[in-house]
Order: C-alpha cells, then sequence, then structure tokens
C-alpha cells in the first residue's frame, strides 16, 4: 500500500532523469576534490600538464617544515579550542538553566553563528590589537568564543532529555555532589559533548576568515598558508595534505555511520 | 538544579561579554567615533559609490546564490525521500567536511585558461568572472542547503501526501500546497545559511574573482589589511552587520507566523 502511493508520486519522472540528476550534482561536488587528488600524484610542477605518476610531494609533505608547522598549529588550535570550548559551554547549559535571562544570555552567545564571519573577525581583532599581541594565543581565544555555540548546540539537546529525578535521587542516597555529577549527569551529557568538541574540532579546521584577521605574523594555519601561497604559487604537497585529509574524514565519518548503514540494512 | 550550579556559568557569561559583547562594542565605538568626536561619515561612507557598488554586487550574488541553492536542493529532495539507502545521504554530505579554501583553490585550477575544464569548454576563460565567483558560491554552500532540505523533506509523513492523491489534488497541488509548507522551516534555514555568508564573503571573490570582483567583504577586509582604515572598515562593518541582522530577523519572523 505505503510503496504504491510512492510510485504514484514519483511514477511523474523517469527513473534514469533521477538517476542521471543525482549523478550530476554528485559530480559538480566531487569534481574539485577528485581535481586535489589527481594532482596529487602529478609529476609535473604545473598542473595544466601531466607528468607522469609520483609520490614526490607525498615524501615532502613530511620533510617541509612550513608545512609540518601549519599542520601542528592547525591541529594545535583545533584541539585546544575545542576542548575548552567544550568545558565552557557544556558548564554553561547546565549553570544558565535556572537562570531567568537565559533567552537573553544563549541569543548573545549564538551572535557569531548567525553573524558575518568577518564581522567577527574584525570586531574580535580591534580588541586583541589593544589588549594583547595578535599570535597563536589570539587565534586560539576567537575559536573558543566561535566553537561555544556549536558546543551548545550539542550539549542542550542531551541536557533537556536527561532525567533530573536521578541526580536528585542520587543525592537522597548519600552521594555527594561531585559524584552525582560525574556518576549520573555527565554519562548522560556524554553523546552531546563528545559530538560538540568533534564539531567544534571540525569547525576550528575549517575556518579561514577569522583566523585570518586574528592570527599574528607567522603564524599559520593550513587554510591561511594556502592563501598566502597563492599568489607565488601552491606547493603540490598540499594535494597530497588534501588527499590524505579527505582519506581521513571518509573513514572517520564511515566508521561512525557504519553502525546506521547496518541499522537500515 | 540549584543556586549552586549556576556558578558553572560564570566563565561561559564572562566568554561571552569579553569575546562577543566587547567586541561588537568596540566596533560601534570604532565607526561612529574618532579622533575628532563623534561623527558618521564612516557610516554614511556606504553611499560612496565605490562602496555602494560592491554592496549591491553583494546582494545580488547572494541573492542568486539562494535561488540556484534552492533549485537544485529542492528536486534533489524530492528524489532521495524514495532513497532508502543512508549511503546516498552520506555521499551527499561528505564533500562539506572539505577544507574550504582548498576546495575553492581546486576551483581555480579547473577554471584557469589551460585549465582542465578548458579541455572540454575551449575557447572562453571565465576565471577572474562574477560568474566564477558565483560558481565558487554556490559549490561552497550548497550543502548547507541541501542538508536541512532534505531532513525537512525526508521528515513529512507519506501518508499525507497519499491523503492528498486521494482527495484529488494533482502534483503541482501536491508540491505546492502540501509538500512546500511542511518543509517551510527547512528551506528557511537553508536560506539564512546560504544568504548570509555569501553576503559577507570576500574569499571565493579573492580567489576565483582574482581581484577584478569587488564585493563588500573584500571593500573591508582591505580596510582593515591594506589600507588600515579601520574607522571606515568598521563603520562598513556596521552597516553589514545590520543587513545580515535584518534578513535573519526578517526570515525569522516569517517562521514564527507560521505557527500562530
Amino acid at each position: 500500500m505505503r510503496k504504491m502511493s510512492m510510485n504514484r508520486v514519483n511514477t511523474f519522472i523517469p527513473e534514469w532523469m533521477k538517476k542521471f540528476y543525482v549523478g550530476l550534482i554528485l559530480i559538480f561536488l566531487y569534481m574539485p576534490i577528485i581535481v586535489l587528488i589527481g594532482l596529487s600524484f602529478n609529476n609535473s610542477k604545473y598542473y595544466v600538464s601531466f607528468g607522469g605518476w609520483t609520490l614526490k610531494w607525498y615524501k615532502r609533505l613530511f620533510t617541509d617544515e612550513i608545512i609540518r608547522d601549519a599542520i601542528a598549529t592547525t591541529l594545535f588550535i583545533a584541539i585546544v579550542s575545542a576542548a575548552c570550548a567544550t568545558i565552557i559551554g557544556t558548564c554553561g547549559v547546565i549553570g544558565i538553566e535556572r537562570m531567568r535571562s537565559k533567552k537573553v544570555i544563549l541569543a548573545v552567545s549564538n551572535i557569531p553563528l548567525l553573524n558575518a564571519d568577518i564581522v567577527t573577525g574584525v570586531s574580535m581583532m580591534l580588541v586583541f590589537t589593544r589588549f594583547l599581541r595578535l599570535g597563536t594565543l589570539s587565534v586560539l581565544l576567537a575559536h573558543i568564543t566561535f566553537e561555544i555555540p556549536y558546543v551548545m548546540l550539542n550539549v542542550i539537546p542531551a541536557f533537556s532529555r536527561m532525567d533530573r529525578d536521578i541526580y536528585n535521587a542520587a543525592l537522597d542516597l548519600g552521594a555527594s555532589r561531585a559524584q552525582a555529577f560525574f556518576k549520573v549527569i555527565m554519562p548522560q551529557l556524554w553523546p552531546g559533548i563528545l559530538s560538540g568538541f568533534l564539531m567544534a574540532m571540525t569547525m576550528s579546521i575549517d575556518d579561514f576568515s577569522i583566523t585570518y584577521f586574528t592570527r599574528g605574523a607567522g603564524v599559520n594555519t593550513l587554510s591561511t598558508m594556502i592563501y598566502t601561497q597563492l599568489k607565488r604559487g601552491v606547493n603540490p604537497s598540499m594535494y597530497s595534505l588534501c588527499t590524505i585529509m579527505f582519506l581521513a574524514v571518509f573513514v572517520l565519518l564511515a566508521i561512525t555511520n557504519l553502525r546506521d548503514f547496518q541499522k537500515t540494512n | 538544579m540549584n543556586r549552586m550550579s549556576q556558578k558553572a556559568a560564570y566563565p561561559y557569561i564572562i566568554w561571552i561579554v569579553g569575546f562577543i559583547i566587547i567586541p561588537i562594542l568596540y566596533i560601534f565605538s570604532y565607526a561612529v567615533h574618532d579622533e575628532n568626536g563623534l561623527t558618521l561619515k564612516y557610516v554614511l561612507s556606504i553611499l560612496w559609490t565605490v562602496h555602494r557598488k560592491p554592496l549591491f554586487l553583494s546582494l545580488y550574488l547572494a541573492f542568486i546564490c539562494v535561488i540556484v541553492c534552492l533549485i537544485i536542493s529542492i528536486p534533489l529532495a524530492i528524489i532521495l525521500r524514495q532513497v532508502q539507502s543512508r549511503i546516498v545521504i552520506f555521499l551527499f554530505m561528505l564533500p562539506m567536511w572539505m577544507n574550504t579554501i582548498l576546495s575553492i583553490l581546486a576551483w581555480k585550477l579547473l577554471l584557469a585558461p589551460r585549465g582542465l575544464l578548458s579541455h572540454f569548454l575551449p575557447s572562453v576563460s571565465i576565471l577572474n568572472t562574477v560568474f566564477a565567483t558565483e560558481l565558487g558560491m554556490i559549490y561552497d554552500l550548497l550543502p548547507f542547503a541541501i542538508i536541512p532540505i532534505h531532513t525537512a523533506f525526508a521528515a513529512i509523513d507519506e501518508d499525507v501526501i497519499r491523503c492528498a492523491w486521494d482527495l484529488g489534488a494533482n502534483r503541482w497541488q501536491v508540491f505546492c500546497k502540501v509538500m512546500l509548507p511542511l518543509a517551510r522551516d527547512g528551506i528557511v534555514s537553508a536560506i539564512v545559511m546560504v544568504f548570509v555568508p555569501a553576503l559577507t564573503s570576500f574569499v571565493v571573490s579573492d580567489m576565483l574573482g582574482g581581484g577584478k570582483v569587488m564585493l563588500i567583504g573584500n571593500v573591508i577586509e582591505q580596510e582593515f589589511t591594506n589600507l588600515m582604515d579601520w574607522h571606515l572598515g568598521a563603520g562598513l562593518s556596521l552597516v553589514l552587520m545590520v543587513f545580515v541582522l535584518l534578513s535573519t530577523f526578517i526570515l525569522d519572523e516569517n517562521e514564527k507566523n507560521e505557527y500562530e
């Protein structure tokens, strides 16, 4: 019955056309990625010509100090800022629950989410140049700021689903507040906190605009490094880095989605 | 829980004040105040031709970008409704996790005069044009339209659509009167998520427009990095912020009315 009606809705467009449409969009989405992966094996330094297969860009990736520095900076900023944002954001979710101005506070903390990245970046740059020097620390502080709303986005649903009576029951049964927090509340919030942390990290690695305005001279993440290299020509090792990153994301996402795939099959 | 737990929010609130409210106040103060006292000339500089044109171009490109993303995403969402496999949806999510700068770089290589696409589409080079900028924007923001719209369409109950059929609605009516209103929230959030970044973007136009395409984002970026006129940059940022808030506010109101 259900199947029949679905067919009725969908017979409007022939099957091959739907496949063609989906395929076309997938080609559009994957074309740049395929190009970068192809170039990472290209022996010619100039992207317009193909000079045979090579792995030299992969080898250079691990010896080039500038790239190594950028990778280290990117990962350092991503991990540290995501950790700080997760702690501040999670405590924030728990703390503001009973506050009367909860809605206003949430609205203000969501400003970086809604506002233009360029304005967020510039506004923090104005403050940082006044009170501290632009450098790694300023990028770190800026990243924590725009990551907090992403963390809260993930933690709030877990927090509102949480059963509060269990916490009170734990207190009644003689648990200390700390015990009740770590043994009762944390296990329930954990999935939300984890996905918040991962989302914050991804946003940090992908960010360009805010990093661009708040970084000091000599501080480069991968995004800003590629941008500054554009004028002189991009180091082909960046293509191999892109390939590795793509594979890493693919494997990571595939693993986290594997359970869902199995469920639906 | 109790009063004690409110203390947990103190770092969060201090953070909001220090890194969101104070920076925005700084933009305000730079925009309306310089060494000669209060002034509106920096905010009003948006009316100069050199600033007004980039603003209109930004609005125009952002508008087109939203339309194209909707035109691509809505039929896709309807097709994906009958696809049970999550692997297909996974395939649509994956490119979003690619580093933005890297994928725009790839487009630059694709569109270059002797680049890869020139083998298939010879004679025309579109790099360093408004069209290339628009293409890059659409590529960059399309996933932000696909995901909410797909989620909204996937959530529509098949029985509701069947009902409409049984009551004699034709295909067009089913689409306009049943599916679109039910998917409205997803479409509205897709519009916001595409429009705001498109309006304020400066990287795509810089990389694919080759300095020839000036958007309002590029003007602001230049004021802060090359020209070092921070007052002017702050004045224009303030104007941009008003546009962003206005567009989210209008769409937000729209969404609320739906429930009343």
